[in-house]
C-alpha cells in the first residue's frame, strides 16, 4: 500500500499550538509563511544557503526552509514573532533598530534569530572557527568582533549590513551579560 | 486647530540621524513583503524555463500535467493571452523576455516556456518539474571574449554614447614618455537580493491590482498597462517593502506571469522566482574586458587617454554595460578615446547592476592609474591631484561642484596613507602579507522628474504622497525628514506614504537618483503648503493640499557635470600558502552633496563598499560552454561576502555644497561600490607585488600568478 | 518534489524494518542536504524515514579509551563535546568550518558521512552526471572544474567529497557502525568511500538498506595535537577548495607518530599515506614536509583549471605540520 502523503500535525509556535494537515512536503518555512500567516521567516533561497529562514527549534537555530514541517511536530518553535515580550523588544531587536543592522529588512529575521542563539551558544562554552584553541582547557575567547562575524556568518544580507549587525550582536550580548551578571549578583 | 504648521519651527531634521521609520516593523517580522499579503482562493504560479540554449519548442506537454493534483492550469505559446511588446516604456523598448510566451523560439538557458499554476505551491513545483517541454536544439554560442571578431559598436542610447574622441590617441601615446597599456576583465554579475521577486495579482473591481516588489511602482504599473492594451487607469502597482533591488527590479516575467494567469483563472495568483531562476530572468551584470592605454609625461601628466570595453548582451534585446564612461569625467588628455563594443550571444540580456558601468569600469580605470603612478614612481594619490580637470574632459560643461580632492586628503588623514611604503611585497606578518591600495569614485548625479502631494491634515499632523520606492535605502524615512524641514515641523508629525501606482508618477529607486528626485517634489508641494498654511485659516476636515510636479523645473536645470565622487582606501592581507585574501580595512570618504540621514547614509555607503569587496574577491557567475546554462546558480555557487570576509569598514563624507542647485542632494546608492575593486587589486599588488587584472582575486589565482612571478624570477635571474 | 510517505522511527531496528517497507525509501536525518536534494530533483524519495528520534545521540568513551559517538549526534553537538575538542581538536574544527551554525544544529554526524557531492553538474538535473545517472557523461571534466579532484578520479567522474568532518574522520581511523535487516556491521573509513573507478553512482560501501549507528574513534594519543585547516574562496559559509586534517608527534626532532588527511581533492577524504610514511622517523622540518607532500602529490592528475590544488595541498601540508611541529616543542 502507497504510503500517506500527508499527515495532521501539531507544531507549538510561539507557545501557541496549531493543528493543520501537511503535505509532506511542506517545509516549516512554507507552513509558517503559507499556512499560518507567520511571515516575519523570509525565504530568500530555500537551499539552506542565506539563513534568512533562520527560526529556533528547541532553542536552537536552524533553517526552516530544510526542516520538513511535518518532522517538526513535538518541537518547541520560536520566530521572529515570539522573541519579544509583548510590546518590549528582545535587546537585539533594540540593538538593530538602534544601531541600523540591517537596510532592506529581508534578512534581518534571520540574522535576528540567528544572533539570539549565538549569544547562547557562546555562553553556553561553544567554540567556533574562529577559536583558535578549541580545547575545552583554553576556555572560550570573549564574544569579540571576529568571533561574532563567523558565528554569524551562516546569515547572508545582501544590502551589506554587516558592519551594524556585528555592532548590534555585540551590543545585546553585552546588555545580556549584563543582566545576567546582575541576576547573579 | 492652528493653521501654521508648528508652534515652534523646528528645523535640522535633515542632516542628524534619525533610525528607520519602518525600522519596528522590519525587526519584528511585521513588515510584508510582496509575497506575503495573503487572499482567499489565492494560487500559485511556478515558472518552467528552457534547458536549452537556442532552438524552438516543439511541444509543451501539458496534458498529462493538468492531471495532477490542484493543478489548474498550464500557460504556455500555444495559449497564453497575446501581450505587445512594441511599445516605448520609460526606460526604452521593453526587454523581449516580458512578451512571455508569445512564440516558439528560444534565445537562451533560462528563456520561459511555460507557467504552471496549482492550488498549492508543492503542487505547482512538483507539476512544474514534472512539465516535459521537447525542443529542436540548435548550436549556441556562449564565450565571450576579448578580441572576438564578431564585436560591434552599439548605437548611442539617450542614456549611453558609445564612443568619444578627441585628439590622436596613437600620437598621444607615441609622444609619451610613460605608457601602460593593459587588459582587465570582470565577470558575469549578478544582483541576489535576498528577497527574490515575487508578485501576487488579482482583478478587484475591474482593477488589476498587483502587490510587487519593484523599484518604481508607477513604472511597472505603466509597463504592464502598456504590455496588456489595458487603461492604465485600472493598473494599481504597490510594493510597500523591498527586500533589495539593485536594479533588478523593474518589469520581469513574474509579473507578466501573475497578470496572465489571473485574467485566465479570474483567481489571485502569486508568482515567487527561486533563488537559481533569478540567475537567468531577471537580468544581471555582463562580464567586460576592458583595454586601457594611458599615456602620460613622466611627471605622470596624462597626454593619451584610451578606455575600450567590451561586454556582451543578448540576441534579442540590447543592453551595453557602459564602463568606458569614467574618463569622460574623471580624467582629461589632449588625446582621449572612450568607446564601447558588444558581441550578441545565446544568453540573457543583461540590465543595470548597482553602478552600473561605473562599477567593472572603475576597477580597470582605477587600477590603471595605480599601474601608471607604479610607472612613473609617483604616489597614486598624487598622480590623481597632478590630473584634475577644470571641466568635464568630453562635455567642457562646469562641475556642478567637485571635491575629490578633497575626499582624498581627508582619506589620505584618516588612513594613515603619508607613512605608506609605496614598494610592493615588503609587509609581513606570519603567513600574511600586507598591502594598501586607493582609487577615486565616481558616479552621475541624475534626477527624474517626480509628483508629489503633501497634505495638512486636521489633527496636526501632515501627510506626505510621492511614489518613491523603499529597497533598503531609507527613502521612507529619508523623505520624513525632507518633509519636516521643508514644513518646519517635528519629522514626528510627518507620515510618508510610499511605494503605490495610485500615488501618482514618480522616479524610480534606480541611478541614485531617487531621494534627490522625490526630495525636489516634495520640498516644493511642502513649501508651497507651508506658504498656504501661513495665510492663517482653520483647516478642513479633508485636510489642506498642495502637489508638486518637478517636470518643467528639471527641464529647466542648467547644464553641468553633476557627479557625486569620493575616494576608496583599502588594507588587505594575502595568504602566501594558500592564496586567500583577506580585507582587513576599508575606508571611503565621500563627497555627495547633503547627506540627508547621516544613520542611513552610513549604511548605504558601507553596504556599496561591501559589494566592491564582494566584486574584487567572490563574485563570479561560472556559464558551462557546453549547456550554455550557468553551474551553481545559487547562494552556494554564486558567493557574495558573508559576515566573516567584512572586516570594520568606515565610510564618511566632506563637505559638498552644490551652489545653485535648487536641492543639494547628489544620491548615494552607487557610489559606495565604485572604486573598491581596485583599491583591493592595488593593495593587493602592493602587497604581492602581482597586479591581478582579472576579478575575482581567488585564491587560485593568486597561488597561479606567484607561481608564473616566480618562474619569471628564476628564469630572470637565468639568463642574467 | 513528488510526494511521499512519512514515519517516524523511535528504535534502530524499527527504522532499518521501515526502510525496507518501501522502495525508495530514504532514512531523513537533519535533511540538510537530503531535502535540498530533492527540492533539486536529485532525489526522488516514495518514503522518508526519521532517524533524529533514535536512541544514538550520545558521546561517550569506549572500553579501550576510544570515542563512541552517535550517528544522530548533531554537528554542533560533535564540536562542542569537550572529550572531542580535548582528544581529537581537529575533529572539532573540521566540524566548526563547515556549514553554519544554523545548519551544523540541524546535520548528524550520519548524516554528515553521507553528503553528496556538491558539483553543480550533479545538483543540476538539466546536466548529465555519470553519479547522479550513470552513463550520461561528465561534462566537469571539459567544463567548470576548478575545484574539482585531482586525486583518484577517473574520467567518469572528477567530483570531491564535500564533507570536512569525514576528513578528520579519515585521519583518525575511524570506524563507522551500521546496522541492517541481517544485523550489525562495520567499515572502516578506509573502506567506507570505495574508489570512483567506472561506478561514480557508488558513493559508499554500506550494503543496501543499511543505517549508520555510529562512528567509533579508537585511541590515539597523537590526536590531541591535531589541528584541521580549511582553504575556501569565502572566509566562512563555503566549501573547502582545500582541506587537510594533520596530527603529529615529534620527539627530539623526529617524527614518531603523523596522520594526515586532505580534503576537496578527491571523492573520498584522502588519507595521505604515502606522506606518512616519508615522514615517520624523519626530521620534523619543512624541507622533510615538502617533500613528503610530494610524495603524495605524485600522483596527482590535475586538469587544466584545477593544477592550483596541487600547490596548495603542498603548502598546506608544510603550514600545518610546521605549526603543529611549534605546538608540539611549546
Amino acid at each position: 500500500m502507497a504510503p500517506s502523503t500527508s499527515s495532521a500535525i501539531t507544531l507549538n509556535i510561539n507557545g501557541e499550538k496549531y493543528t493543520l494537515p501537511v503535505d509532506h512536503r511542506t517545509t516549516l518555512l512554507d507552513a509558517l509563511r503559507e499556512r499560518l500567516d507567520l511571515t516575519g521567516s523570509k525565504k530568500g533561497c530555500d537551499q539552506g544557503q542565506c539563513g534568512a529562514c533562520t527560526v529556533l527549534l528547541d532553542g536552537r537555530r536552524a533553517v526552516s526552509c530544510l526542516q520538513l514541517a511535518v518532522a517538526a511536530e513535538g518541537r518547541v518553535i520560536t520566530t521572529i514573532e515570539g522573541v519579544a515580550d509583548g510590546e518590549q523588544l528582545h535587546p537585539v531587536q533594540q540593538a538593530f533598530l538602534d544601531l541600523d543592522g540591517f537596510q532592506c529588512g529581508y534578512c534581518t529575521p534571520g540574522q535576528i534569530c540567528s544572533a539570539i542563539a549565538v549569544i547562547e551558544e557562546h555562553a553556553a562554552g561553544w567554540p567556533s572557527a574562529a577559536t583558535d584553541d578549541v580545547r575545552p582547557e583554553a576556555g572560550v575567547p570573549a564574544l569579540g568582533a571576529e568571533e561574532i562575524r563567523e558565528r554569524m556568518s551562516g546569515n547572508l544580507c545582501r544590502c551589506g549590513a554587516y558592519v551594524s549587525i556585528v555592532q548590534a550582536v555585540a551590543q545585546a550580548a553585552e546588555a545580556t551579560g549584563t543582566q545576567d551578571k546582575e541576576a547573579v549578583a | 486647530m492652528t493653521t501654521t504648521t508648528g508652534v515652534a519651527a523646528v528645523t535640522g531634521a535633515v542632516g542628524s540621524a534619525h533610525t528607520r521609520v519602518e525600522g519596528r516593523d522590519k525587526v519584528t517580522g511585521a513588515a510584508r513583503y510582496s509575497g506575503e499579503v495573503p487572499f482567499a482562493e489565492l494560487t500559485h504560479g511556478w515558472l518552467v524555463l528552457s534547458t536549452v540554449a537556442r532552438g524552438r519548442i516543439r511541444s509543451v506537454g501539458d496534458g498529462p500535467v493538468l492531471a495532477m493534483p490542484g493543478v489548474l492550469t498550464v500557460l504556455h505559446h500555444g495559449n497564453a493571452p497575446r501581450v505587445d511588446t512594441d511599445y516605448m516604456g520609460m526606460l526604452g523598448r521593453p526587454n523581449p523576455i516580458v512578451g512571455l510566451f508569445q512564440h516558439d523560439r528560444v534565445p537562451f538557458a533560462g528563456w520561459p516556456v511555460a507557467l504552471v499554476v496549482a492550488e498549492t505551491s508543492e503542487q505547482a513545483r512538483e507539476a512544474a518539474e514534472a512539465l516535459v517541454v521537447q525542443y529542436d536544439e540548435e548550436p549556441h554560442d556562449v564565450a565571450f571574449h576579448s578580441g572576438r571578431s564578431d564585436a560591434y559598436t552599439p548605437g548611442d542610447t539617450p542614456i549611453v554614447k558609445a564612443e568619444t574622441e578627441k585628439g590622436d590617441v596613437e600620437a598621444g601615446l607615441d609622444a609619451s614618455a610613460v605608457v601602460v597599456d593593459a587588459e582587465y576583465t570582470t565577470p558575469e554579475e549578478h544582483h541576489n537580493p535576498m528577497e527574490p521577486h515575487a508578485a501576487t495579482a488579482r482583478w478587484d473591481g475591474g482593477r488589476l491590482d498587483v502587490i510587487d516588489s519593484n523599484q518604481g511602482s508607477s513604472w511597472v504599473a505603466s509597463e504592464l498597462a502598456q504590455l496588456f492594451s489595458f487603461d492604465p487607469a485600472s493598473v494599481r502597482v504597490r510594493s510597500e517593502h523591498v527586500g533589495g533591488a539593485f536594479g533588478s527590479k523593474g518589469l520581469s516575467p513574474h509579473q507578466v506571469a501573475a497578470v496572465m494567469a489571473t485574467t485566465v483563472l479570474h483567481r489571485p495568483v502569486r508568482v515567487v522566482l527561486t533563488r537559481s531562476q533569478m540567475f537567468s530572468l531577471i537580468g544581471y551584470r555582463s562580464p567586460t574586458a576592458q583595454r586601457i592605454r594611458l599615456g602620460a609625461d613622466a611627471d605622470g601628466r596624462l597626454r593619451a587617454f584610451d578606455h575600450q570595453a567590451q561586454s556582451l548582451t543578448s540576441t534579442v534585446h540590447e543592453f551595453v554595460e557602459s564602463s568606458a564612461v569614467l574618463g569622460r569625467v574623471m580624467y582629461d588628455a589632449d588625446a582621449h578615446h572612450t568607446l564601447h563594443r558588444l558581441v550578441r550571444l545565446d544568453v540573457p540580456t543583461p540590465t543595470w547592476m548597482r553602478a552600473p558601468g561605473e562599477a567593472p569600469g572603475s576597477f580597470a580605470l582605477e587600477s590603471a592609474l595605480d599601474e601608471l603612478a607604479e610607472k612613473c614612481g609617483i604616489d597614486p594619490i598624487a598622480l590623481r591631484v597632478r590630473n584634475e580637470p577644470e571641466a568635464g574632459p568630453v562635455s567642457g560643461l562646469p562641475f556642478s561642484s567637485r571635491n575629490v580632492l578633497a575626499c582624498f586628503e581627508e582619506g589620505a588623514r584618516r588612513f594613515g596613507w603619508a607613512d605608506r611604503d609605496p614598494r610592493p611585497g615588503l609587509r609581513r606578518e606570519g603567513r600574511w602579507l600586507l598591502g594598501s591600495g586607493t582609487a577615486a569614485a565616481t558616479y552621475p548625479s541624475g534626477v527624474g522628474p517626480s509628483t508629489a502631494a503633501v497634505t495638512a491634515e486636521a489633527d496636526g499632523t501632515f501627510t506626505v504622497r510621492i511614489n518613491a520606492a523603499d529597497v533598503g535605502t531609507g527613502a521612507r524615512t529619508a523623505m520624513t525628514l525632507v518633509a519636516a524641514d521643508a514644513l518646519e515641523v517635528d519629522p514626528d508629525r510627518v507620515r510618508v506614504r510610499i511605494a503605490d501606482s495610485d500615488l501618482g508618477p514618480a522616479m524610480i529607486a534606480g541611478g541614485s537618483m531617487g531621494t534627490r528626485s522625490w526630495a525636489w517634489a516634495v520640498t516644493v508641494a511642502a513649501n508651497e503648503l507651508r506658504e498656504r498654511l501661513s495665510l492663517g485659516g482653520g483647516i478642513p476636515p479633508e485636510g489642506i493640499t498642495a502637489r508638486s510636479n518637478t517636470a518643467e523645473a528639471i527641464g529647466a536645470l542648467t547644464q553641468k557635470e553633476r557627479h557625486s565622487f569620493g575616494a576608496q582606501f583599502a588594507e588587505v592581507a594575502v595568504d602566501v600558502d594558500t592564496g586567500e585574501v583577506r580585507v582587513r580595512r576599508l575606508l571611503g570618504i565621500y563627497a555627495a552633496g547633503t547627506i540627508v540621514n547621516p544613520l542611513t547614509a552610513r549604511s548605504q555607503f558601507i553596504g556599496g563598499m561591501i559589494w566592491g569587496l564582494s566584486m574584487a574577491l567572490h563574485e563570479e557567475a561560472i556559464r558551462d560552454q557546453a549547456s550554455g546554462s550557468h553551474v551553481g546558480a545559487d547562494l552556494a555557487g554564486y558567493h557574495f561576502a558573508s559576515h566573516a570576509d567584512v572586516p570594520i569598514i568606515e565610510a564618511d563624507w566632506v563637505d559638498d555644497p552644490v551652489p545653485g542647485d535648487p536641492v543639494g542632494i547628489k544620491g548615494i546608492g552607487e557610489i559606495g561600490i565604485v572604486g573598491v575593486a581596485a583599491a583591493i587589486a592595488n593593495a593587493v599588488w602592493h602587497a604581492t607585488g602581482v597586479r591581478h587584472r582579472d576579478l575575482p582575486i581567488r585564491p587560485d589565482r593568486v597561488l597561479c600568478a606567484a607561481d608564473e612571478a616566480r618562474r619569471r624570477a628564476a628564469g630572470g635571474a637565468g639568463s642574467a | 518534489m513528488r510526494e511521499f510517505g512519512y514515519e517516524r522511527a523511535f528504535g534502530v531496528s524499527e527504522a532499518v524494518a521501515l526502510l525496507g517497507s518501501a522502495p525508495d525509501a530514504r532514512f531523513l536525518g537533519g535533511g540538510t542536504n537530503l531535502v535540498d536534494l530533492m527540492k533539486a530533483g536529485v532525489e526522488r524519495p516514495a518514503l522518508l524515514v526519521d532517524v533524529r528520534e533514535l536512541p544514538l545521540d550520545g558521546v561517550g568513551f569506549t572500553g579501550g579509551g576510544g570515542l563512541r559517538i552517535g550517528a544522530t549526534v548533531t554537528n554542533s553537538d560533535l564540536a562542542a563535546h569537550p572529550e572531542v575538542r580535548r582528544h581529537h581538536p581537529a575533529l572539532a574544527q573540521a566540524v566548526l568550518a563547515g556549514a553554519s551554525g544554523q545548519l551544523r544544529n540541524m546535520a548528524t554526524v550520519g548524516g554528515n558521512l553521507l553528503q553528496r557531492t556538491r558539483c553543480g553538474y550533479f545538483t543540476d538535473i538539466s546536466k548529465p552526471c555519470n553519479k547522479r545517472s550513470p552513463g550520461s557523461g561528465c561534462p566537469a571534466v571539459d567544463g567548470e572544474h576548478h575545484n574539482h579532484a585531482i586525486l583518484g578520479a577517473s574520467a567518469r567522474c572528477i567530483a570531491t567529497h564535500p564533507s570536512d568532518m569525514a576528513v578528520a574522520l579519515a585521519a583518525f581511523d575511524a570506524v563507522i557502525s551500521y546496522e541492517t535487516a541481517d544485523g550489525p556491521g562495520e567499515l572502516p573509513m578506509s573502506e567506507f568511500y570505495p574508489p570512483v573507478g567506472d561506478t561514480p553512482h557508488i558513493e559508499t560501501a554500506l550494503p543496501p538498506g543499511a543505517l549508520i549507528t555510529g562512528v567509533t574513534l579508537p585511541p590515539s594519543p597523537v590526536a590531541a595535537h591535531s589541528r584541521y585547516r580549511k582553504v575556501r574562496e569565502r572566509a566562512s559559509y563555503a566549501f573547502a577548495i582545500g582541506s587537510i586534517a594533520a596530527a603529529l608527534d615529534v620527539r627530539d626532532g623526529v617524527v614518531r607518530e603523523v596522520r594526515l588527511a586532505l580534503g576537496a581533492v578527491a571523492s573520498r577524504p584522502w588519507r595521505a599515506r604515502a606522506a606518512e610514511q616519508a615522514l615517520i622517523g624523519g626530521p620534523a622540518n619543512a624541507e622533510a614536509f615538502a617533500a613528503a607532500a610530494d610524495a603524495e602529490l605524485a600522483a596527482a592528475e590535475p586538469l587544466p583549471d584545477n593544477g592550483y590544488k596541487v600547490t596548495l595541498m603542498r603548502s598546506l601540508v608544510v603550514a600545518v605540520l610546521t605549526e603543529l611541529t611549534e605546538e608540539v616543542s611549546r
